[in-house]
C-alpha cells in the first residue's frame, strides 16, 4: 500500500472541483440560473471549448493524485519491520505514464529520433568516431534504423490513427445510443439528428473535437513506447511528457489564483459599495494602492520575500517536490492578494446600484440586519459578475505565469509549466541547428488551453451579460463559432 | 477645475505614501536585513561578521524607524525607513546594492526606454484602430468572421512565443535585423524595427477585439442613422463621425498608460537587450538588488498616478460637457 500524500495545491484543486460540482447542483435547482447556462450549453464553440477544457481538467486532476511507492522489503529485513516508501513522490499521473517517464536519453533528440542530436566519441570496433550515437530508447527495437525507420513509423502512426478513429466512432455510436434511448427513437435517427445539427445541445461539434483528440491521442498512444513523440530535452526528458505535466501547473494557477482573488474582491467591494462613507474611501485607498503598483514588480516583490523564507526554513518540507509546490502554492496566492482590485471596483459599482433598490430598502425596513441583507441580498445578486470575470480572468493567467517564470519570479524551475519550457526554448532556438520542438510542443499545449478557456469564457459572459450578445458576429446563416469579445482586454501580457 | 486637480495630486501623494509604507513593510520587516544579506552573499554558511560588513557598508544597519542613540532629529532621519524610504519622495534613490547611484542608472536608461516604448505606442494604436475599424465595415460578413477568429487566435498565445519565432524568423533565418543590441544614429531604426513590430502584434489581438466592440456600439446610435439617411457613404460615416466619437473613450482610455511607458517593455527590453528601465528592473529581480526592486515599484506607482490625473483631466479636454469637481 503506498503511502499517500497530498500536496497543498492537491487539497486546493480538491476543494476546487467539490466548490464547481456544488455549483453545477446549484445551478441546475435554480431555475433562472438553469435558462442563464442553456446559453452556453447550447453553444457550439463553447461546448466544444469545454470538451476540450473538460479533457485538461482531468489531466490535471489525475497529476494531482501524489503517492510514494511502497519499496520492496530489503533483503534480510524483519518480518515486521515499519514498511519502507520511495523518497520519490509521485501522481497517478506520473504512474500511468511511466514509461515515457523514466526513459531518459542523454540530450536533445528530435520528434520520432532513433539517434541522438549531437555527435559524441564512440568506440567502434576498437577505434574512435564521432558519430550520433543511438538513442537508448527512441527507436531502439528498429535493427536498422536507417531502412526500417519511416516504414516502422507510418505502420504505427496508421494503426493509431485507426484506433483512434474507431474510438471516436464509439463515441458517436455511444452518444447517438444514449440520446436515442431517452428520446425513444431510432438509432439511425438519433444520428442523423446530431449530424444535421438539429439537437439542443450541439452534439454534432462536440463529438467533431472529441474525435479529433481522439486521433490525436491515439497517434500518440501508438509511438509513445517505441519513440520520443516530441522529442527530448538537453537532459534528455521526453518533451511530451512535460507539456502534459505543464497542463496542471497552468491550471493551478489559473484556477487557484482566480479564486484567491474572490474573498478580497467579494467582501471588500460589498462592504465599500454597501457601508459608502468612511468604509468606501478606507477600501478604496486600499484598492488604489494595490494597483498602482506596476503588478510585475508587486508580484516580483512578493516573491523574493517567499524565496527568502523558504530558503530560510528548509526544515518545512520533507521533498524537493513539496518545497516546488508550496511556492507554486504561494504565487497562486499572490497573484490573488495583488489582483482583486478589478473586481472589486466592479462589485462596489454593482452594490451601490442594488443598495438603492425598493427591495433592499424593504428589507432594511423590515430590521434584517446589515450581514443578513449583504449575504442575501446583496451577494446572489452580483454572483453573476463574479462568474464572468472569473472565467475571463483564467485564460490571462495562464499567460501571465509563462511571463513571470521568465522574469525568474514564477514557478520553482524544478516544476514543469509552460513559461520554464518557453524560457528553455529561447536559448535552443539560437542554437544551430535549431532545436525547435520543445516550443513547438509548448506553444501547441498552451495555446490550446487559452484558446478553449477564451472562447468558453466568452459564450458565458454572452449567458450571464445580454448587453454582450450585440457585440458576436452576426450572420444570416448559422453561425459556426459564435465568437465574443472578452470583456477585458488580457493586461497579462506585460509587453 | 484647478481646486480639482490640487486635491487630485493630494490625494495621489496619500496614495504614493501608502505604497511606500506597504514596500518598506514587506521588504524590511517580513525578512530582516539579515536575511537579505544572506541571500545576497549566497550560500547558507555565512558568518555574521560577513553580514555585518554587507549591512554597514549599505547603511542597513540602522534601527528600522527610531535611532535611539542618536540626538535631536536625527533620531529620525539616521533610520533606515528615512534613509531608504522617505527619502524616495525626493527622487533621492540612493544606491543600488551592489553600490551603484540608482538615480544615474535611472536618467541613462530612461532614454532607450521611450525610444521604444513612443514608437510602439503611436504605430500600436493606429494598426490597431484601423484593423478594428475595418472589420466594423465588413461587418456580418466572412471577413468579420475571421477578423474576429484571428484576433481571439492572436490573444491566446503568449507574448513570449512572438518574441522568440519574431528573433528567429527576422533575425536568424532572414537576417534582416540584428538580434538583440542598442546603438544610437541610424543603427537605432534597425535595432527597433522587430520590437516595435512584435510589440505591436502582440497588443493587437486584445485591443482590436475592444475597439470593435466600442465601435459597434456607436454604430447602432441615432446619429449614425442620420448621418446614413443623408445619403453619406458608409466609408465616411465610419472614418468621419464613428471613428471620431468613439475615439473619446479610446484616447482616455490610452493616456492612462501613456507614464507607464517610461519604464518601458519589461519583456521585450530584456529579450533585445535594449538598455533602458525595463531590462534594469528584471536585471534587478535576478540579481535580487532588493533597493533597485523598491526603487522601480515607487517610480512606477508615481507614474501609475500622474496617468490617473491625466486622465481626469483628459476627459475634460476631450469632452466638454464632462465637468471636474
Amino acid at each position: 500500500m503506498p503511502k499517500l500524500v497530498f500536496l497543498a495545491t492537491d487539497i486546493a484543486l480538491y476543494v476546487l472541483v467539490f466548490v464547481i460540482a456544488f455549483y453545477v447542483w446549484h445551478a441546475r435547482r435554480t431555475p433562472t440560473l438553469r435558462q442563464t447556462w442553456r446559453g452556453v450549453l447550447h453553444d457550439p464553440a463553447a461546448m466544444s471549448a469545454g470538451v476540450v477544457l473538460a479533457i485538461f481538467l482531468l489531466i490535471a486532476m489525475l497529476d494531482s493524485f501524489h503517492f510514494r511507492p511502497l519499496l520492496a522489503p530489503a533483503s534480510g529485513a524483519a518480518a515486521d519491520a515499519a514498511p519502507a516508501y520511495s523518497t520519490r513522490t509521485l501522481s497517478v499521473l506520473d504512474a500511468l505514464l511511466a514509461g515515457p517517464r523514466e526513459s531518459r536519453e542523454k540530450t536533445y533528440s528530435v520528434p520520432l529520433g532513433t539517434h541522438q542530436f549531437s555527435k559524441e566519441s564512440m568506440l567502434v570496433d576498437g577505434k574512435s568516431v564521432r558519430d550520433f550515437p543511438r538513442l537508448q530508447f527512441g527507436g531502439a527495437h528498429l535493427k536498422d534504423p536507417d531502412s526500417e525507420w519511416a516504414g516502422d513509423v507510418v505502420r504505427q502512426s496508421l494503426m493509431g490513427v485507426a484506433g483512434g478513429i474507431l474510438a471516436a466512432a464509439a463515441l458517436w455510436v455511444g452518444v447517438a445510443f444514449l440520446r436515442a434511448r431517452t428520446s425513444r427513437a431510432s438509432l439511425g435517427d438519433s444520428l442523423r439528428a446530431i449530424w444535421r445539427r438539429s439537437t439542443e445541445v450541439p452534439w454534432r461539434a462536440m463529438l467533431l473535437t472529441a474525435s479529433i483528440v481522439a486521433i490525436f491521442v491515439g497517434w500518440v498512444v501508438a509511438l509513445w513506447p517505441y519513440y520520443h513523440v516530441f522529442g527530448t530535452d538537453q537532459t534528455g526528458n521526453d518533451v511530451l511528457f512535460q507539456a502534459i505535466k505543464s497542463i496542471r501547473t497552468a491550471v493551478v494557477i489559473g484556477s487557484l489564483a482566480t479564486i484567491a482573488t474572490l474573498p478580497f474582491a467579494i467582501v471588500f467591494g460589498i462592504l465599500a459599495g454597501y457601508y459608502k462613507g468612511r468604509t468606501d474611501d478606507a477600501i478604496q485607498y486600499l484598492y488604489t494602492v494595490l494597483s498602482s503598483i506596476p503588478s510585475v514588480l508587486l508580484i516580483a516583490a512578493f516573491v523574493l520575500m517567499i524565496q527568502v523564507f523558504i530558503d530560510k526554513n528548509p526544515q518545512l518540507f520533507d521533498t524537493g517536490l513539496e518545497r516546488a509546490d508550496i511556492r507554486l502554492f504561494l504565487l497562486a496566492a499572490i497573484l490573488g492578494i495583488t489582483g482583486w482590485a478589478g473586481l472589486a471596483r466592479l462589485l462596489r459599482a454593482e452594490t451601490l446600484k442594488l443598495g438603492e433598490l425598493d427591495y433592499v430598502q424593504a428589507a432594511r425596513a423590515f430590521g434584517v440586519s446589515d450581514t443578513g441583507i449583504m449575504r442575501r441580498h446583496i451577494l446572489p445578486n452580483v454572483t453573476h459578475i463574479v462568474v464572468i470575470v472569473a472565467v475571463l480572468d483564467f485564460s490571462g493567467l495562464v499567460l501571465y505565469e509563462a511571463v513571470l517564470s521568465y522574469v525568474g519570479v514564477g514557478v520553482d524551475p524544478t516544476t514543469n509549466s509552460f513559461g520554464t519550457m518557453i524560457n528553455s526554448a529561447r536559448n535552443e532556438m539560437s542554437r544551430d541547428p535549431v532545436v525547435w520542438w520543445t516550443l513547438l510542443a509548448a506553444f501547441g499545449f498552451m495555446v490550446t488551453l487559452v484558446l478553449s478557456m477564451t472562447l468558453f469564457a466568452s459564450a458565458v459572459r454572452e449567458a450571464f451579460d445580454p448587453r454582450a450578445r450585440a457585440f458576436r458576429v452576426r450572420r444570416a446563416k448559422p453561425v459556426p463559432a459564435n465568437l465574443v469579445v472578452p470583456a477585458v482586454i488580457v493586461p497579462a501580457a506585460g509587453l | 477645475m484647478i481646486n480639482y486637480i490640487i486635491r487630485r495630486i493630494g490625494y495621489g501623494i496619500l496614495i504614493l505614501i501608502g505604497v511606500n509604507l506597504f514596500t518598506f513593510a514587506l521588504f524590511f520587516t517580513v525578512n530582516t536585513p539579515d536575511d537579505m544579506a544572506r541571500m545576497n552573499i549566497g550560500g547558507k554558511r555565512v558568518t555574521q561578521d560577513a553580514i555585518e560588513k554587507w549591512k554597514v557598508e549599505r547603511g542597513y544597519n540602522k534601527p528600522l524607524l527610531w535611532n535611539a542613540q542618536k540626538p535631536g532629529m536625527e533620531k529620525v532621519t539616521d533610520t533606515i525607513f528615512f534613509e531608504r524610504s522617505a527619502q524616495l519622495f525626493a527622487f533621492q534613490f540612493g544606491s543600488s546594492d551592489s553600490g551603484r547611484d540608482i538615480g544615474y542608472e535611472l536618467r541613462q536608461r530612461v532614454g532607450p526606454s521611450i525610444a521604444l516604448a513612443i514608437p510602439t505606442f503611436i504605430l500600436g494604436v493606429f494598426v490597431v484602430i484601423v484593423f478594428s475599424l475595418l472589420m466594423v465595415f465588413f461587418r456580418s460578413t466572412y471577413l468579420e468572421f475571421w477578423g474576429v477568429t484571428f484576433a481571439v487566435f492572436l490573444l491566446s498565445i503568449s507574448g513570449l512565443f512572438y518574441i522568440i519565432v519574431g528573433q528567429f524568423l527576422f533575425s536568424k533565418v532572414l537576417k534582416l535585423v540584428p538580434i538583440s543590441g542598442f546603438a544610437g544614429g541610424w543603427d537605432l531604426f534597425v535595432f527597433l524595427a522587430l520590437p516595435i513590430v512584435i510589440g505591436i502584434v502582440s497588443r493587437l489581438g486584445g485591443e482590436a477585439l475592444f475597439y470593435r466592440t466600442m465601435f459597434l456600439e456607436e454604430v447602432g446610435k441615432d446619429y449614425v442613422r442620420t448621418a446614413r439617411s443623408k445619403g453619406l457613404s458608409e466609408t465616411v460615416v465610419l472614418f468621419r463621425h464613428v471613428l471620431r466619437n468613439a475615439l473619446l473613450p479610446i484616447l482616455t482610455s490610452t493616456v492612462a498608460v501613456l507614464p507607464l511607458l517610461f519604464l518601458g517593455a519589461l519583456i521585450m527590453e530584456s529579450f533585445f537587450g535594449i538598455p533602458g528601465l525595463g531590462s534594469y528592473t528584471i536585471d534587478a529581480i535576478n540579481a535580487q538588488d532588493f533597493a533597485v526592486v523598491r526603487s522601480m515599484v515607487f517610480v512606477g506607482s508615481a507614474l501609475y498616478i500622474v496617468g490617473l490625473i491625466l486622465t481626469d483631466i483628459s476627459y475634460t479636454v476631450a469632452d466638454p460637457r464632462i465637468r471636474l469637481s
